[in-house]
């Protein structure tokens, strides 16, 4: 185990052993801090919170002023290091300010189907039986359809707008994480200690709290996590199909859309809101990776 | 064998109803009247009921949707409100169209994907394995839609070799076997291939990976089996797992190719969701969605067929 020898090469961690065994999620940790690919990512999605958390104040340049004489600058021009946008908006700012909001929408289905379909799961799983039957086929009919075909089918139904963009996509992805998590909860449910939980006269909601869910929420996180770069490329797809964001806030999927008909005249200025979504996408599917590795999960 | 097949499609059932009544319930969550979009404004009280009444917006839900479902069996998914043409006339035209650049995108997807997976898993941690891992997150991890524009940009915009949009030339629709036609399919069908790409060779590489680590691959070394001998036994073994998630990976093409029709202005069924969401077409958005959904749910009910015939283990399992 190389996991080991470093322990013992480094007397000041041999010491952390003597005192107290490290736990699994310490151990977790530790070894994704040694992956180099995942820290990478790590630091790219630190950057790109910060720039969500501070864009709108370290901007260069007002992301929403624009200018009819400047529009469509290419990348280079004086005081425009990326350009301008077909209203002559400063490409660099809004791309700044845009991770606030092209985050926000990429992240915030995945936590709401991260918490709605581990109790779904959980509960079918736990409880077994007809409930069990009923909720996982009403899931199955979900399952049916294809994730975009789902979201954009749903959101065009609801009307475009950013919580019905919000609302389908997590709508989207509650299926594949309550299927995990029946899965799990199906296999932790007949196993000794539960049994041994039961006998001792512990409630059901004690089980689930105590024994379910410390080994249910491991793998449903590490699928979750996956699921943000998914849910980036689609949240974005819905603002660039005109079904998400609203103009004139800066959205990289919105953006894309605007700038569409600007690839003849300045193509590589329209290229750049995917960019980042491309960017933002690889850094959490790279981050996921290396933590399902690092929580030696086999898929 | 054959008990396995029949119960395949009988847990089919269910689901293509529960399938059909999610497509019924999308018209109802639509905020707003159904008709608002060819009412006008000014609409007499009694114009507003006739119309009602003749698109059945009057009558209860499970009415609406027992007699929904007997017309739809029966190839009637009402009439367009934009249009007033069958909405199944128009939804047939465009499948054609999405199934064709689906077909060939999955086709290139499965070709490239299969060959990076195997050289991927036959030499593990070798440098072409690393560069077909790369290979592989980037295709999932990118937007496809931007995808298409960098295609555009490239290959249309600056070089000038492939056009940008549209399935023929002058806006044609109808697929006709000529260069021109073949021309337009070039870049969505590439563009289209990036997904299937990255998930196939991920795949065939675990596959292969998984396969060579078995004890028959030493018996069959010990043997002394040449390494082209080898590796048909593994080929054999992995191809059933990978025509699955080839199958598969078409049914999500058909469903989600709306993003890149969208871009490449593709007649297909994802050309005509869009219209259907911004014309507040209910009924051509409700046909599309279930006929789509359908193929989905028929799609994989085949691929889990088509495995267990190539490998039976799965229907003792």
């Amino acid at each position: 185990m190389p996991l080991l020898s470093t322990r013992l090469n480094s007397p000041q961690l041999a010491v952390t052993v003597a005192e107290r065994s490290p736990g699994y999620w310490q151990n977790v940790l530790h070894r994704l801090s040694r992956d180099k690919v995942a820290m990478a990512a790590a630091a790219v999605i630190v950057i790109l919170l910060l720039l969500a958390v501070l864009g709108a104040w370290i901007t260069p340049a007002d992301p929403y002023k624009s200018s009819m004489l400047s529009r469509l600058k290419p990348i280079g021009t004086p005081n425009f290091p990326l350009g301008t946008d077909e209203l002559g908006r400063d490409m660099l700012s809004r791309l700044m300010v845009g991770a606030r909001l092209s985050l926000f929408m990429g992240i915030t289905p995945v936590i709401c189907a991260f918490f709605c379909g581990s109790i779904i799961g959980i509960t079918a799983g736990y409880a077994g039986g007809a409930i069990n039957s009923v909720i996982m086929r009403t899931i199955d009919v979900f399952y049916a359809f294809p994730s975009v075909l789902l979201a954009i089918a749903l959101s065009g139904a609801l009307g475009a707008g950013i919580t019905n963009s919000l609302i389908s996509l997590t709508v989207v992805f509650i299926p594949p994480i309550a299927r995990i998590a029946e899965s799990v909860t199906t296999q932790i449910r007949t196993r000794d200690f539960v049994e041994a939980a039961r006998a001792s006269g512990a409630s059901a909601f004690t089980i689930v709290r105590v024994h379910v869910l410390g080994n249910v929420l491991g793998p449903i996180f590490v699928y979750a996590t996956s699921l943000i770069a998914v849910a980036m490329i689609l949240a974005s797809g819905l603002s660039f199909l005109g079904l998400g964001v609203k103009p004139p806030e800066p959205e990289w999927g919105l953006m894309l859309n605007t700038l569409r008909t600007a690839i003849y005249t300045q193509p590589w200025v329209a290229a750049l809101p995917g960019a980042m979504i491309f960017i933002t996408s690889i850094a959490f599917n790279l981050l996921s990776d290396g933590l399902r590795s690092a929580m030696e999960i086999k898929q | 064998m054959i008990e396995f097949l029949i119960r395949r499609v009988i847990y089919a059932m269910p689901i293509m109803l529960g399938v059909a009544l999610v497509c019924f319930a999308l018209v109802h969550l639509a905020p707003g009247d159904p008709l608002v979009s060819i009412l006008p404004p000014d609409a007499s009280q009694e114009l507003q009921q006739k119309l009602r009444a003749l698109y059945g917006f009057d009558r209860s839900y499970p009415e609406q949707f027992v007699s929904w479902i007997a017309r739809a069996l029966q190839g009637d998914l009402g009439v367009s409100i934009a249009t007033s043409r069958p909405v199944l006339d128009e939804v047939l035209k465009a499948v054609g169209n999405t199934l064709r650049l689906a077909a060939l995108a999955t086709l290139i997807g499965f070709i490239l994907g299969s060959l990076f997976g195997f050289v991927a898993g036959y030499f593990q941690n070798s440098w072409v394995d690393k560069l077909a891992s790369l290979t592989a997150v980037l295709g999932v991890s990118v937007p496809h839609y931007w995808l298409g524009m960098v295609m555009v940009i490239v290959f249309s915009s600056q070089l000038m070799w492939l056009p940008a949009s549209g399935a023929g030339p002058s806006g044609s629709d109808l697929w006709q076997w000529n260069w021109e036609h073949i021309q337009h399919m070039v870049l969505p069908a590439l563009t289209m291939s990036v997904i299937p790409m990255g998930i196939i060779s991920r795949t065939v590489r675990a596959l292969v990976a998984d396969i060579l680590a078995q004890e028959f691959v030493m018996g069959l070394r010990a043997k002394g089996l040449t390494d082209l001998g080898i590796l048909a036994h593994v080929v054999k073994n992995a191809a059933p797992t990978a025509l699955a998630v080839m199958g598969l990976q078409l049914g999500y093409l058909l469903g989600g190719s709306i993003l890149i029709e969208t871009v490449f202005a593709w007649p297909g069924t994802g050309f005509l969701l869009n219209s259907a969401i911004f014309q507040r077409d209910l009924p051509l958005l409700q046909g599309t969605i279930l006929v789509l959904a359908m193929f989905f749910v028929v799609l994989n009910m085949l691929v889990d067929m088509v495995q267990t015939l190539l490998d039976p283990r799965i229907a003792r399992g």
